[in-house]
């Protein structure tokens, strides 16, 4: 996808967002912004509210109140599929393939989204060649794959629905070192393509590494933000997130 | 060809155009259990329907009657589902939230009253044009108890379910609405039946013409005989089933279903309208089940507003031993029940049909409860 010169309008700008699990508020009012092209971060430890930021803005959740606003549009209180079809994409936390359906089929269920049908076909030779065992393993149903060949599957699904936005939650989670380093090259590469990324990571260290700006959630609320050379100098958020 | 055997190859044909029925009508189950995770015990009342409708379609007498009321109701229902849409659900969302419900229950109901209301002297016009009787292709009349199997599950989604799952009620909750629906429709079609037939008791309009062009006197090769219409009625249940694989594994709406099926958290994001493929899979179930319904009334010509009560007992059986929510599963249990049913009859007496049906249930609880092709509990994905 071309990226649009920058502007001085946010891709996804989210205002006073407060979401609710019954009577316990997990999001106390955060307020945060993407500009185009970046990589947003969002650390905090467990139970900050990383995964209730990402389910909101993807319409799971429903806000109490706050506004979300992607590519100028108010998509507040949309339904899930409809922020899909924005090409606003969350890839979740934990293995959330289809188990029971082919790799194939995975890749290809969210494609049904998009207009440009004629280059769907071109998009899964890429994600193919990018990824030669998911070409191997295509007609295997896709819960038989090890967790890391899942991780990819996901992001290989997401990449087929032509993000314009990309959402990540915790996407190194229960993965061997080797596969992590894995996953942020898969970052760093999508990044290169223009597709803006938010980053929801424990692996705080790793997410700095290749974040532009970090956004730190504790206990429902942004505690810190800046880009990431002043949040990787700020030694308090070091102890606190980066253990 | 000896006697024994002869009469063996005759109760298979048999136990295979019945079963091909149970194949049909044990669908209905398995597609909504697939995604809802709760059996619709109303799945019988609308097999019931779709051997109603069907042999109203058949009978002359009846047809032009069924005729009137199905265009008066599609008449009726374009205009209040727009006015449903646009006017009425937007119109709630402005109130505030605790009294949303119970407004929306009274305008409701009282749309319901103004559309009866006004759909009697739409009826009575379009009665007074038709001809006092019709005779009604058994392809139409079959068409008539699909549609209509399927436009009644799709309500009973909208009316037994969809509000349930909307504040979150627990399965049982769901379980019993759906026993509740299932009242109704059958307490509908009593009445009904007693207006058209002044009868509750079993009935088929005889000596109709099932299909023009299949020869009504039975078939008679070497010693066995067979009924065209039981082969009709296997073709049409295999072409059926032949057609719900191929949406299943090939088509996009197919792949939706397997896809909210297995999580609908998962399916929201990747675009899948989880209420449309909700409304799609309660369709095709009501479908299945009408098309059962009608093909049962076709073979056993004698249809009372209760027959559905001993099919659910085949059909849960079916899908039990199948493996609850498996597409395949329950074809393969419909065909095993009407086999060992065929047997019973054969060996026992007819009147063990349904107690043995009820052991098999109760011995799969015990011994399989996952069923033939449901893996077990802790090594499903
Ligand atoms: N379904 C739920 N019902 C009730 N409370 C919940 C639910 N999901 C999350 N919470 C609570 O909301 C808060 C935020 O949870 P959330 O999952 O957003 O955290 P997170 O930052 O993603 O954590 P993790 O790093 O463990 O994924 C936590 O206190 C959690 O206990
Ligand atoms: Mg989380």
């Amino acid at each position: 996808m071309k990226s649009k010169p920058e502007t001085s309008h946010p891709i996804l700008e989210v205002t006073n967002l407060q979401t609710s699990y019954g009577s316990i508020r997990a999001l106390n009012g955060i307020s945060f912004r993407i500009m185009h092209g970046q990589v947003v971060s969002l650390i905090g430890a467990n139970g900050a509210g990383k995964s209730t930021t990402l389910n909101t803005i993807s319409g799971i959740l429903k806000a109490d109140t706050g506004q979300i606003v992607f590519f100028e549009e108010d998509i507040t209180g949309l339904s899930a599929h409809h922020i899909t079809r924005r090409h606003l994409i969350q890839v979740p936390e934990g293995r959330q393939i289809i188990a029971n359906m082919s790799v194939l089929e995975n890749l290809m269920i969210g494609a049904h989204i998009r207009l440009d049908k004629a280059k769907v076909q071109t998009d899964l030779e890429g994600i193919f060649e990018r990824f030669p065992r998911l070409q191997e393993r295509r007609k295997q149903k896709a819960g038989s794959l090890s967790g890391g060949e899942q991780q990819m599957l996901a992001v290989g699904r997401a990449l087929m629905m032509r993000p314009r936005l990309l959402m990540l939650d915790e996407p190194s989670m229960g993965l061997a070192p080797l596969l992590v380093n894995e996953v942020f090259a898969l970052i760093a590469e999508i990044k290169s393509q223009g597709i803006p990324i938010l980053l929801v990571e424990q692996n705080a260290r790793k997410a700095l590494q290749i974040a532009d700006y970090v956004y730190v959630l504790d206990r429902g609320q942004i505690v810190n933000e800046g880009s990431a050379q002043e949040i990787q100098q700020d030694t308090d958020i070091l102890s606190a997130y980066l253990g | 060809m000896d006697l024994l055997t002869s009469t063996t190859v005759q109760q298979i044909i048999n136990a295979v155009s019945v079963g091909a029925i149970y194949a049909l009508f044990a669908l209905g189950y398995a597609l909504v259990f697939s995604i809802l995770g709760v059996l619709n015990l109303a799945h019988s009342a609308i097999f019931m329907w779709g051997a109603f409708i069907g042999m109203l379609a058949l009978d002359p007498e009846k047809a032009p009657i069924l005729i009137a009321f199905s265009i008066a109701a599609l008449l009726l229902s374009i205009p209040s589902i727009l006015l449903e849409k646009r006017i009425v659900q937007p119109q709630l969302l402005r109130l505030p939230h605790q009294s949303q419900r119970f407004v929306g229950l009274i305008v409701r109901v009282v749309a319901l009253y103004l559309l009866w209301q006004i759909g009697r002297p739409i009826y009575g016009i379009l009665i007074g044009i038709l001809p006092e009787t019709m005779i009604i292709p058994a392809i139409i009349a079959f068409v008539f108890s699909v549609l209509g199997g399927g436009i009644l599950s799709v309500i009973l989604e909208f009316t037994a379910f969809r509000p349930l799952r909307a504040r979150n009620a627990a399965r049982l909750a769901q379980l019993v609405s759906s026993i509740g629906a299932a009242l109704v429709l059958v307490n509908v079609a009593q009445i009904a039946f007693d207006w058209l037939y002044n009868r509750t008791e079993g009935y088929y309009p005889r000596d109709v013409q099932l299909l023009p062009f299949i020869p009504t006197e039975t078939w008679i090769i070497g010693d066995l005989r067979i009924t065209p219409i039981r082969v009709v009625i296997l073709v049409i249940a295999l072409g059926l089933m032949v057609a719900l694989q191929y949406m299943v594994t090939k088509t996009q709406i197919g792949q939706q279903m397997r896809a909210v099926a297995f999580n609908q958290r998962i399916s929201s994001l990747l675009g899948i309208d989880v209420s449309r493929v909700y409304i799609v899979t309660f369709f095709l179930a009501g479908a299945f089940g009408g098309a059962a319904g009608m093909l049962f009334g076709m073979v056993f010509l004698n249809v009372t507003p209760f027959i559905g009560e001993s099919i659910a007992l085949v059909g849960l059986t079916a899908i039990v031993l199948g493996g609850l929510g498996s597409i395949n599963g329950a074809v393969l249990g419909g065909f095993i029940v009407a086999f060992i049913q065929t047997a019973s009859v054969t060996f026992g007496g007819s009147s063990y049909r349904n107690a043995i049906v009820f052991i098999l249930l109760f011995l799969v609880l015990l011994l399989r409860p996952q069923g033939i092709l449901g893996q077990a509990e802790e090594n499903r994905a």
